[in-house]
């Protein structure tokens, strides 16, 4: 998921350019204004916590969350769902809930707007009064029409579990729903206190499991349309290739092929079923035009990044003097920490359906960034984007994919549809190795770096180098998150650490290559918690320090970082000895996406096999809002993430990327998981992400591990991996 | 014409019968509770039940699947399909849930073949089952329940 800074203002004239110039192939129509779209049905937009938007009571007494926000697995659905129905005090069975409609105006991230938005683990955090509003003034209004129907004060009205009664008088939510959504939305609602809370902080049961458990649950790949085409598209090997021309004589040829063209992405085979249209693309003879493409390694592209070290770079922190802390520190720790290029790598492969007709297109997609979609798509059609409908469905997983500020996929869609007259609703879908080797991966990053330490465990100067290409420099959030070259996303984690580093240096390089980068979870925090945390487990060894006390000294300034890592700590038995050969522990922290997680890492290492045994969590996310969920989300970091502490890597050999599917690039498997425990603080203050900041602590706590058992240590991933080969 | 059994109902489909089962369950038979994941058995998303056991069905030709019982997770039943999903539900297990079915399907063969399975035997039949949101953990513990409850 993206992480974007909240004070989000897209630029709207350079989206048009900075679009084209990031996909390299597309030209775009004409400039449309971008902004929110309007509140169907014309008129301005009611009330930010008009329950009308958000929720509807049914007939049969079911209450529907309208979520603002994707699921992608995050059970962000099940949160929002949870912040209505506590204020509303209906009861948990009779909660349900359904995707909202494309409309910037009404379901705007409050952190980023005006935007439809879900990324950078904002979700609960930005709707987190919203959502309670929204199910306050309902109660308020079905508390109006109780009221009135039975001639009482609306003071000796109570609900309690979807049932409103006064003395003897009874009715369930439904049966005052009529009544009530037709009462004044009232301007000022009261919020209930934290202790009066009975679903919050609370296990209820995700309202997405039954779905997903008897093959009911719709994602966007199940979608069908009368008179469907499937569209694959044969992509480039190389990234920034163009189509110099095709033969499609063979491809037409296979039973079920009904069209073959051209878009700036590659070529597009339909047909009437995905088979038809992969067997079709197979025996399609596309010659391309490589002269603008990457067409060099991966390490060579890594010898830029060495070169880049040579120079200045961007100063992103400049504090104090470390050259001089550097120069009188007790012991010093250099290293370059190395990261490949890594896909998302989602379950369900990319994929979208576009229907058009004459008074604009729809789409039936899993995205997170609706208002992006509904713009790109216009784009590219010659239409207003409220002339784009989205009906959103469930994604199979994303990890940032679902989420370009490009929209890649949406684009080459629109093209497909566009390119055949609009004449069938057509279904692009991306097989696993479109979606392994179709860029927009995490970036290939180099840090450099010089820290020291006194003799007393303080830091003494701290130069950090950073070299990676940019991911927001040529998107709709270059204005607010890149200022003179420097993106904050690539030194995030570093630049914002909360360790008390006086003398501090840190420097950002960047690199270019038509090879397309993206957010991938947790953004820079995926390399620079590694690199952070590596380094700080060092500088604690030279001062004679155990790991937790260094870093609890160096975070005495914030309660809540010592917190998390003395319950991980504790929880997990640090400081009593790990028995067996070959075994160690290691700990690490970050604080991202304003959470805060330790972790401890049990591991046994044999030969060059890291067998992770047991990762124990702490998190601080303020007021947790679904204890199991949060604990799922650090649970499924863990696993997610493992993989790229293992073995995943993208690596390209003259410009073609060497991975394609499962097998070369290989998630984690069930014999790999780890035993994991999570442990939530408790806590009153606002909600801050979950879905991203699991995934930060991860890699560093195993290295740490590794070294702890070894006496070695990694300094890049997947560990085991020092120089980036290819 | 190719005729399959599928969900205890016979089905007579105009493919090709070298076609995937995988395709011929979501583009023809409409079941699109079965997903595609990877396109070669590497991921286990396609899982479905031939003759009782668990295979993936993008990997299947459906002529080689003519004559034989084809079960969904559509239509798998039985207390062995019923403790799964009860045990599932009751620990949350899916996150964005696509890898789910085949999951649930691979789970049903391993508890059918074998109602104690302890985590060894856990870790070998769900080998083939990938879950990039990594809810292992807990797709081991439902199974344990579910072996639980099975008695």
């Amino acid at each position: 998921m993206p992480m974007i800074t909240p004070a989000f203002k897209p630029s709207r004239r350079d989206f048009l350019r900075e679009a084209a110039a990031t996909i390299g192939v597309f030209t775009l129509g004409t400039f449309i204004p971008f902004g929110p779209a309007r509140a169907e049905g014309g008129g301005p937009a009611p009330g930010p916590f008009d329950p009308n938007i958000f929720l509807q009571i049914s007939p049969d007494n079911t209450v529907t969350l309208i979520s603002k926000h994707f699921e992608m697995g995050q059970g962000v659905t099940t949160g929002l769902a949870t912040l209505v129905a506590e204020e509303l005090d209906a009861d948990w069975s009779q909660m349900r809930f359904v995707f909202a409609p494309a409309n910037a105006a009404l379901y705007n991230n409050l952190l980023f707007g005006p935007v439809q938005a879900t990324g950078g683990s904002t979700s609960t955090a930005e709707a987190f009064t919203q959502m309670r509003q929204v199910g306050a003034a309902a109660r308020a209004m079905l508390v109006s029409a109780a009221a009135a129907k039975w001639g009482v004060p609306a003071s000796e009205i109570a609900i309690s579990q979807g049932v409103v009664s006064q003395g003897a008088n009874r009715a369930t939510l439904a049966e005052l729903a009529e009544a009530a959504m037709r009462m004044p939305v009232p301007q000022k609602v009261s919020l209930k206190e934290p202790k009066a809370w009975k679903l919050i902080g609370t296990h209820v049961p995700r309202l997405d499991s039954v779905a997903k458990t008897t093959g009911a649950a719709v994602f966007a790949l199940d979608v069908r349309r009368p008179g469907m085409l499937t569209a694959v598209v044969r992509h480039p090997d190389v990234f920034g290739a163009t189509v110099a021309s095709f033969d499609a004589t063979d491809a037409r040829k296979v039973d079920g092929v009904v069209d073959v063209q051209q878009l700036p992405t590659g070529v597009a085979v339909y047909a009437t079923n995905t088979w038809a249209a992969i067997e079709g693309r197979k025996v399609l003879r596309v010659s391309w035009d490589t002269s603008k493409a990457e067409t060099r390694s991966t390490a060579q592209i890594f010898d830029e990044y060495r070169d880049l070290l040579a120079q200045p770079g961007l100063q992103a922190v400049k504090r104090g003097d470390a050259s001089a802390a550097l120069a009188r520190a007790a012991k010093i720790v250099e290293a370059e920490f190395t990261f490949p290029y890594l896909a998302h790598a989602p379950m369900e492969p990319l994929n979208c359906t576009m229907e058009l007709s004459a008074n604009g297109a729809e789409i039936w997609s899993g995205c997170q960034l609706q208002t992006i979609d509904q713009f790109v798509a216009a784009q590219i059609l010659g239409l207003k984007p409220e002339q784009v409908k989205i009906n959103t469905f469930f994604g199979g997983g994303s990890f940032g994919r679902r989420g370009n500020p490009v929209a890649d996929w949406v684009a080459e869609l629109a093209f497909a549809a566009k390119a055949i007259g609009g004449r069938a609703p057509v279904h692009l879908v991306w097989t696993r190795e479109d979606d392994i080797k179709g860029g927009f991966y995490r970036p290939m990053v180099l840090h450099r770096v010089r820290a020291g330490v006194t003799a007393d465990g303080a830091i003494s100067g701290w130069q950090h180098q950073l070299v990676s290409k940019s991911i927001f420099t040529g998107t709709p959030f270059e204005s607010s998150s890149v200022k003179e070259g420097l993106d904050a996303s690539s030194v995030e984690g570093v630049s914002d650490t909360d360790y008390a580093i006086p003398d501090f240096d840190v420097r950002q390089h960047n690199v270019t290559t038509p090879l397309p980068v993206l957010w991938w979870r947790s953004v820079g925090n995926s390399h620079t918690a590694f690199a952070m945390e590596t380094a700080i487990d060092e500088l604690a060894a030279l001062a004679g320090k155990d790991p937790v006390a260094f870093r609890t000294a160096l975070l005495a300034h914030d309660p809540r970082d010592v917190a998390v890592i003395r319950l991980a700590a504790e929880k997990s038995g640090w400081g009593s000895p790990i028995a067996g050969a070959g075994r160690g522990r290691g700990i690490a922290f970050h604080h991202s996406f304003g959470t805060r997680i330790a972790m401890v890492a049990d591991v046994t290492v044999h030969g060059t096999t890291i067998q992770v045994e047991r990762m124990v969590a702490a998190a601080d996310v303020g007021v947790p809002v679904n204890p199991d969920v949060i604990a799922a989300q650090i649970e499924g970091a863990i696993g997610f993430a493992l993989s790229m502490v293992l073995r995943n890597q993208i690596t390209l050999r003259g410009g073609v990327v060497q991975q394609g599917n499962f097998d070369d690039y290989e998630p984690t498997r069930m014999r790999e998981m780890p035993k994991v425990e999570v442990h939530i603080v408790p806590s009153t203050e606002p909600p801050s992400g979950i879905g991203e900041p699991g995934v930060p602590p991860v890699a560093p706590a195993i290295g740490n591990a590794v070294a702890a058992a070894t006496g070695t240590r990694l300094h890049g991933l997947p560990l085991g991996f020092a120089t980036l080969s290819g | 014409m190719v005729s399959l059994n599928v969900n205890g109902r016979i089905v007579d489909l105009d493919v090709n019968p070298r076609m995937p089962l995988l395709w011929a369950l979501r583009d023809f038979v409409g079941l699109t509770g079965t997903k595609f994941g990877c396109g070669r058995a590497l991921c286990g998303a396609c899982t479905v039940h031939i003759d009782g056991q668990a295979a993936r069905a993008c990997s299947i030709m459906v002529g080689d699947a003519v004559g034989k019982t084809i079960t969904t997770i559509e239509a798998v039943s039985g207390p062995v399909a019923d403790a799964v999903r009860a045990a599932w539900q009751k620990l949350d297990v899916v996150q964005c849930g696509y890898c789910q079915s085949g999951q649930i399907m691979s789970a049903i063969t391993l508890l059918t073949g074998n109602r104690k399975p302890n985590d060894e035997d856990i870790d070998l039949g769900m080998e083939g089952n990938i879950c990039r949101c990594g809810t292992y953990q807990r797709i081991r513990a439902a199974i344990h329940e579910a072996a639980s409850t099975l008695g």
